[in-house]
């Protein structure tokens, strides 16, 4: 133990080499540790499930152009054609594609009147076919029937009477128990009341980043909009054969409108999720250049002073010193370097991580990470330095007997 | 003696090319890294305008719910009503405004076969041409006549006018948009500001439009209007009910060119709005906003919060590359401590030894450098191919940054030897000398 003490002056010695070390050493545990916990963050956010049966859906947007067209009529055509299909499970028109970024949102209340706050939630326009074509599950109430489902002219701003639920916005509207959600009624544009006959177990809506977007409500209307989505959900394995195969049915059933934007959910899910993703690979492959950079600093100053010391180690060697203690000195003196640069660095990550959450609104730092990030650099130090360590334990004792 | 210190340098580098290497490399990747990032950002906050940028004003009026800002800063609304922007238009009060709203419409061009196909639309007042100088190939804009008659005329980006009339001049002939004919008054050669400025709310670095119409034929319902539509209060049923709502989707610019006349400007909205609130609306204290380009730009924060925290992560990164450096020019610098003692005892000043060694540094710095405009360029096409068209026209490198990144490294590798040439200047050659 004696040793230590040893190592510990010798190091003093030649303490900018050591400081430049241990600053790297900080500074990389600080950008590792906060990078990790934004690429955790972005990874959680994008495993949340939507609620939908993605691998099997794809979406279209249907573009009526002409100036006499009966858009009544021309829907029930087109999802009679459409689930007439072979090979498709089921299809709906819809107003607004989930975890796209397109949508509309209203708010919802428990109390009617101007005065009392409401519960931001994504609305979309379905009949009753919402249900089977999204894959969702009813944990709760029923499904719309077919009479329920009203049309909704453009530029219409009432709302009908029925409405279902995500589970997360009925334990918004009811938190002592969302499950007495139903039957209850909830007020839309302050005092237009609707009431809640189900509740599915989850429905994303569709804004990624916002922090409602698990409450979403499906709403019983078929639009009659010059612009609208169709949603369609095809039997497993299947979806690929049927795109172009529905593209082609659509736009030869009737020359008034645009078919465009045949796009499946899972590319969907890429697109929404790009930033995300490219985010957390330039991250990740900064913690790697940036480790990488620091381990080759490593190696460059250890073997710098063991070239400087060759004579003092010739003379241990030949006092009697083993391999095992001069590749052990080494190794030792990088753990003191080590813990100077970690103990700067947990404060560095730490203060990092407030700059972010005081200017990002990030969320604070999970010790556990800090840990990880400090165990880490230990690993990476003690590699970095086992082969100058090894090339030291090399050096023959007769060393000590030249005069350079 | 300045190209013997280069070749002496040149020596240095080759004999200990390992070192050399990893030097370059980290000054490489931390150069790159950070000119990255910078790039990134650099053009998000570009002036998309720069000649004009300062007499261009976006004018926002706080129309929103008494009860509740438009936006938690406090801020008003982004975009106005249409009552609002239609009065603030028949005022005249600047020298030039213009109203706008995103809309879209199908072109059906003539001819057998040419199918029917989406276009996105502008759908702006007769100002908008020369506020923004917009370059025109043929034609020109329509004038105040063409708002005021609500005639269908149209100009087309030069995408479509090769896509519908084979790129020739098209002045004069029409159209079909939307069901209905429109004459071709001017054809726009390729405009895409970025940022996009005159509409942050449907995407800061979206595409410009490939059409251009009067706004006043958004009422007549002859274009679909679209974009981001924003209500506090529901508008009713119809859309002659939404006009007259308190919904706000339109974007409005003046043209003020001085001080003066932006002060008269904020003036006149303020008596408006204190009229407003004569009738009832504009219920919240008095809060209306006439920023310049880069001023709304920047209240607006287009440069992404991802970017931002990129960049101030690429400088520290560019700090550990340069701990490197600095720890093993020392690491070099020392080790010669026998050849500095010999050369200062055979009469070398320090001044020239201080020379000879900030020049070695230099040099790994301009390799750094030139290594790190590589690193930078292939990080642009990696974030280019992470981002696809999300970070369109966000990745380019240009003369400012390519000289921008040179210099960065030269002086920072400069900085980063600064203290290895004091160390070894301040060899002592007696002590060096006594061991050889």
């Amino acid at each position: 133990m004696q040793e230590l003490g040893l190592i510990f002056r010798a190091l003093l010695r030649n303490k900018v080499g050591a400081l430049l070390i241990s600053l790297q050493i900080a500074l990389t545990l600080t950008i590792m540790v906060n990078a990790i916990f934004m690429m955790q963050e972005r990874s959680t956010q994008m495993q949340r499930p939507s609620g939908l049966d993605e691998a099997n859906l794809f979406h279209l947007n249907n573009t009526i152009f002409a100036q006499e067209y009966n858009q009544q009529v021309n829907l029930e055509d087109d999802l009679a054609l459409l689930r007439q299909t072979d090979g498709v499970v089921d299809a709906i028109q819809i107003n607004a594609i989930p975890i796209s970024g397109g949508g509309w949102s209203m708010g919802l209340k428990t109390e009617p009147g101007v005065d009392t706050s409401s519960t931001g939630v994504a609305v979309y326009m379905v009949d009753d076919h919402a249900i089977n074509t999204l894959g969702l599950e009813l944990i709760a109430g029923e499904n719309f029937s077919p009479t329920d489902i009203e049309w909704r002219p453009s530029g219409k701003s009432t709302w009908p009477a029925k409405t279902i639920i995500s589970q997360a916005m009925a334990e918004a509207l009811f938190p002592d128990d969302w499950q007495s959600a139903i039957g209850k009624t909830a007020y839309i544009n302050n005092d237009e009341p609707m009431q809640i006959t189900g509740i599915v177990k989850s429905l994303q809506a569709p804004w990624n980043g916002w922090d409602g977007v698990e409450r979403s409500m499906l709403v019983p209307y078929k639009m009659e909009s010059s612009g609208s989505r169709f949603m369609i959900r095809t039997e497993p394995g299947r979806r690929d054969e049927l795109m172009p195969i529905i593209e082609k049915a659509l736009s030869e059933s009737n020359k008034g409108r645009i078919i465009r934007r045949v796009t499946t959910m899972d590319e969907t899910r890429e697109r929404s999720y790009r930033g995300h993703n490219a985010v957390n690979k330039i991250l990740s492959s900064v913690i790697i250049v940036l480790t990488l950079i620091t381990g080759f600093g490593i190696v460059g100053l250890a073997m710098f002073s063991i070239n400087r010391r060759t004579k003092q180690i010739g003379t241990r060697r030949a006092l009697g010193a083993t391999q095992w203690q001069i590749m052990s000195f080494f190794m030792i003196e990088n753990l003191m370097i080590s813990s100077f640069g970690v103990i700067l660095g947990v404060a560095g990550a730490i203060g990092l991580n407030i700059w972010l959450v005081n200017t990002f609104a990030l969320s604070p730092i999970n010790m556990n990470l800090v840990l990880f990030g400090v165990i880490a650099l230990y690993i990476v130090g003690q590699i970095a330095v086992l082969y100058p360590a090894r090339k030291a334990a090399l050096i023959s004792p007769a060393t000590a007997t030249r005069t350079a | 003696m300045f190209s013997y210190y280069l070749r002496l340098a040149w020596i240095s580098i080759i004999k200990h090319w390992g070192l050399s290497l990893v030097m370059v490399t980290a000054i490489g990747l931390g150069i790159g890294a950070s000119m990255t990032t910078v790039t990134v950002n650099y053009l998000m906050s570009a002036n998309p305008i720069p000649h004009k940028s300062k007499v261009l004003y976006n004018v926002q009026l706080d129309s929103w719910d008494v009860n509740e800002p438009a936006n938690d800063d406090g801020s008003p609304p982004t975009q106005l009503t249409y009552r609002d922007a239609t009065y603030l238009m028949s005022a005249k009060k600047a020298f030039r405004q213009n109203v706008q709203a995103q809309a879209n419409s199908v072109i059906e061009p003539e001819g057998d076969g040419a199918l029917p196909f989406m276009v996105s639309a502008r759908a702006n007042s007769a100002d908008f041409f020369t506020m923004f100088d917009l370059p025109f190939i043929y034609g020109s804009g329509w004038d105040q006549s063409a708002d005021d008659n609500k005639e269908q005329v149209v100009v087309l980006s030069n995408d479509i006018n090769q896509r519908v009339f084979g790129g020739e001049d098209s002045v004069g002939k029409s159209i079909k948009i939307g069901g209905n004919y429109f004459k071709v008054v001017g054809v726009i050669d390729y405009w895409n500001p970025t940022p996009r400025f005159y509409d942050i709310s449907t995407g800061a670095f979206n595409d410009s439009e490939e059409i251009f119409v009067p706004f006043s034929l958004i009422a007549e319902e002859k274009v679909n209007r679209s974009g981001n539509t924003n209500c506090w209060k529901s508008p009713g049923d119809g859309f002659q009910a939404f006009l007259n709502s308190e919904c706000v989707w339109l974007q409005f610019w003046v043209e003020l060119p001085n001080e003066q006349a932006r002060e008269e400007y904020m003036s006149f909205l303020s008596a408006y709005v204190e009229e407003q609130k004569a009738l009832g609306r504009f219920e919240r204290p008095l809060n209306n906003r006439l920023n310049n380009v880069m001023e709304w730009l920047e209240q607006q924060q287009i440069v992404s919060d991802d970017a931002v925290m990129m960049m101030t992560m690429s400088f520290m990164f560019l700090v550990v590359c340069l701990l490197n450096t600095v720890g093993l020019l020392l690491a070099k610098f020392l080790g010669k401590a026998p050849e500095i003692g010999l050369r200062q005892a055979l009469g070398a000043s320090r001044r020239t030894l201080f020379a000879q060694y900030i020049i070695e540094s230099g040099c790994i710095g301009i390799a750094g450098g030139i290594l790190g405009l590589g690193f930078a360029w292939l990080g642009l096409q990696g974030i280019e191919s992470l981002y696809g068209d999300m970070l369109k026209g966000l990745t380019g490198l240009d003369t400012t940054m390519i000289v921008s990144a040179i210099v960065l490294a030269i002086i920072t590798s400069i900085l980063a030897g600064l203290y290895p040439t004091w160390r070894a200047c301040n060899v002592q050659p007696s002590q060096q000398l006594k061991s050889q």
